[in-house]
């Protein structure tokens, strides 16, 4: 056992309660427990026993979800880790019990040293107050003293690039600027160890650049993090070794690149076509339960034909009102994340900031025939809005192939390019 | 690891599943004050910036009751006041029972209030009871203000009443007393209402209910000797006759019956810290 080791995670474990133990209010647990009293059976059986998911691999284990099963870990201190994994395969369940956040149901974490984490940014910002008002909220509520705050305070305002605004209401801020504001409060924290969730993907290029450095510059310092992201670019770009989670468990550990390629490649053996769950088995407001390719006769698979176009379909739920919703797809190179095409459904539709009422939908995106060239693709999907990420699913992988045989027919071999829509040539004598 | 406290010993930190009784972490809230007085602020500020009638409806509010009572116990049915001015005996019940009033409901939603916020971060959950028993206490020192004022102008038109001063001085005490009873029942319903939640409504109606069961518009010492089991049970008896006691010198309660409240007060304070240390660990998963 290393002195220096900073985290220490022992066999953890994290159990949910699948359609809880009670109906939730006290006037039906009466009801039951009535009916039970005079052997007539339960008016309220059906909501919580039979309606639940049949089978979920082996995770679910009668009313239970293992979120986490078995989690043993060491990080040491100064190592910037970065954890990946398919969506609910724990990274946040592992993160939210690690920042403490929610209690493991056995196994023990020792952690050394100041923890802060970063699940969200501005949490807790009130739309009502001031830039000023809500560093100092904001800053208390991560961890920091008024004093802490206020000696860093013109450092804070000067890396939000905020300026003279900082005495207006962040309610009328533009949601760059409120998105730089929090998370510079965030970037000011000193702890010993960071845990970061997947806060980096809001905000504008630029600035999410200026983010990476300084989280990387946390590293060197000898701090520790610990980083949650579907980015994959960012996560090879600031994380020298990661931790695969799969199914609740510890996948891989080790180098970033190594664990990305096992990543990456479970789902290339994988029989199944595409990515479905029963949304019941995911956990928040606005969960993807399906994405899948869907050919031109409707049938799902993995694989497309280069002459003729395919879908995408995104299959996704909606636990309450949300507004300023946007539901992207992302086309990423066998790299795994080069983006090639990203789209966002509401980009053409100005009424994408009005709530949508809960409840399932199925978007569907149409892409024409030789828009990707022959290779292998993978699909990313999100619900995002202007502050949070509410669900991600990616490394959905898919192929396009040519039985037509269509390149050879025109005698011509495949060229290198991503994509090979054919555009019109109109020759002139100059 | 031999020892369970050998791992203990060697981390900063021990994060494990909930297994002793109580859980709570006085130096953690301790070290976690600044977050208490900057929710207090945020309360504060974000109140007087919302609403223009903010700090008007609350001294309305009970010379709206007071007047209402003033009709209802006082002209109607006659029930006696300790020989204070009826306005001066409602108004001063109804200082202390708003505080209790407003600490109990505003902790009883303390977990559905603030689910955003317990979900993404940790601190010390019990600082937010503390932030909202402080922000209630603003209300409070308003109203209280609003009573001696009232009492100044009783006396300029001639009523005779004798305001103490000692009241000032002793009022933390009573406010203290009836912080900790607003925080602990408060988080006994807090905590049931994670399970149950159709509680939030009962909770609503419970509160009005109990004033009418403590001696708000009407006073202790003409309440029938046989029911006076009921108040020393009554944690808020206490308090409100004591402050009338102190500032106006209506007699003093029995000494059995403040023994009692406190009794009460005490075992009701402790079994909502722990009903609300248990539930905080994994209330989240639920909520």
């Amino acid at each position: 056992m290393g002195n220096d080791t900073v985290i220490r995670a022992e066999h953890v474990s994290k159990e949910y309660r699948l359609g809880v133990i009670n109906h939730g209010t006290l006037y039906r647990d009466l009801q039951s427990w009535w009916a039970r009293w005079r052997n007539r059976p339960d008016p309220n059986r059906e909501i919580s026993d039979l309606a639940r998911p049949v089978e979920h691999g082996d995770r679910i284990d009668g009313d239970r979800f293992h979120a986490l099963r078995d989690v043993s870990f060491d990080i040491e201190r100064g190592q910037v880790v970065g954890i990946v994994g398919g969506n609910g395969a724990g990274k946040s369940t592992l993160l939210k019990v690690i920042s403490r956040i929610t209690a493991p149901t056995s196994g023990r974490i020792g952690l050394r040293g100041r923890v802060a984490s970063l699940l969200e940014v501005g949490t807790g910002f009130h739309p009502e107050l001031t830039g000023r008002e809500n560093v100092f909220l904001n800053g208390a509520i991560l961890g920091m003293k008024g004093r802490e705050v206020r000696s860093k305070f013109d450092e804070i305002v000067e890396f939000a690039e905020i300026g003279q605004f900082i005495d207006t209401p962040v309610k009328r801020y533009s949601s760059g600027m409120y998105v730089r504001l929090a998370f510079s409060v965030a970037a000011h924290l000193e702890p010993e160890i960071l845990l970061i969730d997947e806060v980096l993907a809001v905000g504008d290029a630029n600035f999410q650049r200026r983010c990476l450095g300084r989280m990387s510059d946390v590293g060197r310092d000898g701090r520790t993090v610990l980083f949650v992201s579907h980015n994959m670019t960012a996560i090879s770009a600031i994380c020298p070794t990661a931790i695969l989670m799969e199914n609740g468990q510890v996948g891989a550990t080790g180098n970033t690149a190594d664990v990305l390629k096992k990543y990456l490649s479970a789902d290339e053996s994988g029989t199944s076509v595409g990515y479905s769950v029963e949304p019941e088995t995911l956990a928040g407001q606005a969960v993807i339960y399906g994405l899948r390719l869907v050919g031109e006769d409707g049938s799902h698979s993995s694989v497309a034909e280069l002459t003729e176009g395919f879908s995408v379909e995104v299959l996704y739920e909606l636990r309450e009102s949300l507004s300023g919703l946007s539901v992207g797809l992302q086309v990423l190179a066998e790299d795994g994340y080069t983006s090639i095409l990203s789209l966002s459904d509401p980009e053409l539709d100005p009424t994408r900031l009005e709530a949508r009422k809960p409840g399932k939908y199925r978007a569907v995106v149409r892409f024409p025939a030789s828009v990707l060239n022959t290779g292998a693709f993978y699909l990313r999907a999100g619900i995002s809005s202007r502050f949070s990420i509410y669900s991600v699913v990616e490394g959905v992988r898919f192929e396009v192939v040519d039985n037509v045989g269509i390149i050879q027919m025109l005698g011509q071999s495949r060229k290198p390019s991503i994509s090979a829509l054919q555009l019109p040539w109109q020759v002139d004598s100059a | 690891m031999k020892h369970p406290d050998d791992f203990r010993s060697k981390w900063d930190l021990v994060i494990q599943p909930r297994t002793r009784l109580v859980n709570v972490d006085l130096g953690a809230v301790w070290a976690y004050r600044d977050l208490a007085w900057t929710l207090f602020r945020r309360d504060f500020s974000t109140f007087y910036k919302q609403t223009i009638l903010g700090p008007i409806w609350y001294i309305l509010q009970p010379l709206l009751s007071s007047l209402i009572y003033l009709f209802v116990f006082g002209a109607i049915a006659n029930i006696p006041t300790d020989g204070l001015p009826p306005f001066l005996f409602y108004l001063s019940g109804l200082v202390v029972w708003s505080y209790f009033s407003t600490c109990f409901t505003n902790n009883s939603q303390v977990f559905s209030k603030n689910s955003a916020l317990f979900g993404k971060v940790y601190f010390p959950r019990l600082v937010v009871p503390i932030s909202i028993a402080m922000s209630a206490l603003v209300t409070f020192a308003i109203q209280f203000a609003l009573l001696i004022a009232t009492t100044f102008v009783f006396q300029l038109l001639g009523a005779r009443v004798a305001f103490s001063f000692l009241a000032i001085l002793l009022a933390p005490i009573v406010v203290a007393y009836v912080a900790l009873l607003g925080i602990g029942v408060g988080l006994i319903t807090s905590a049931l209402t994670i399970r149950f939640r159709d509680l939030a409504y009962v909770a609503g109606f419970a509160v009005q209910l109990w004033m009418y069961a403590s001696p708000v518009v009407y006073p202790l010492s003409k309440v029938p000797s046989r029911f006076q089991w009921l108040f020393d049970i009554n944690p808020m008896s206490a308090p409100i006759e004591l402050l009338r006691s102190l500032a106006f010198g209506t007699p003093i309660p029995p000494v059995v019956l403040i023994l009692c409240n406190l009794g009460v007060t005490s075992a009701l304070f402790l079994a909502g810290i722990i009903l609300f240390s248990r539930a905080e660990s994994t209330a989240m998963d639920t909520v």
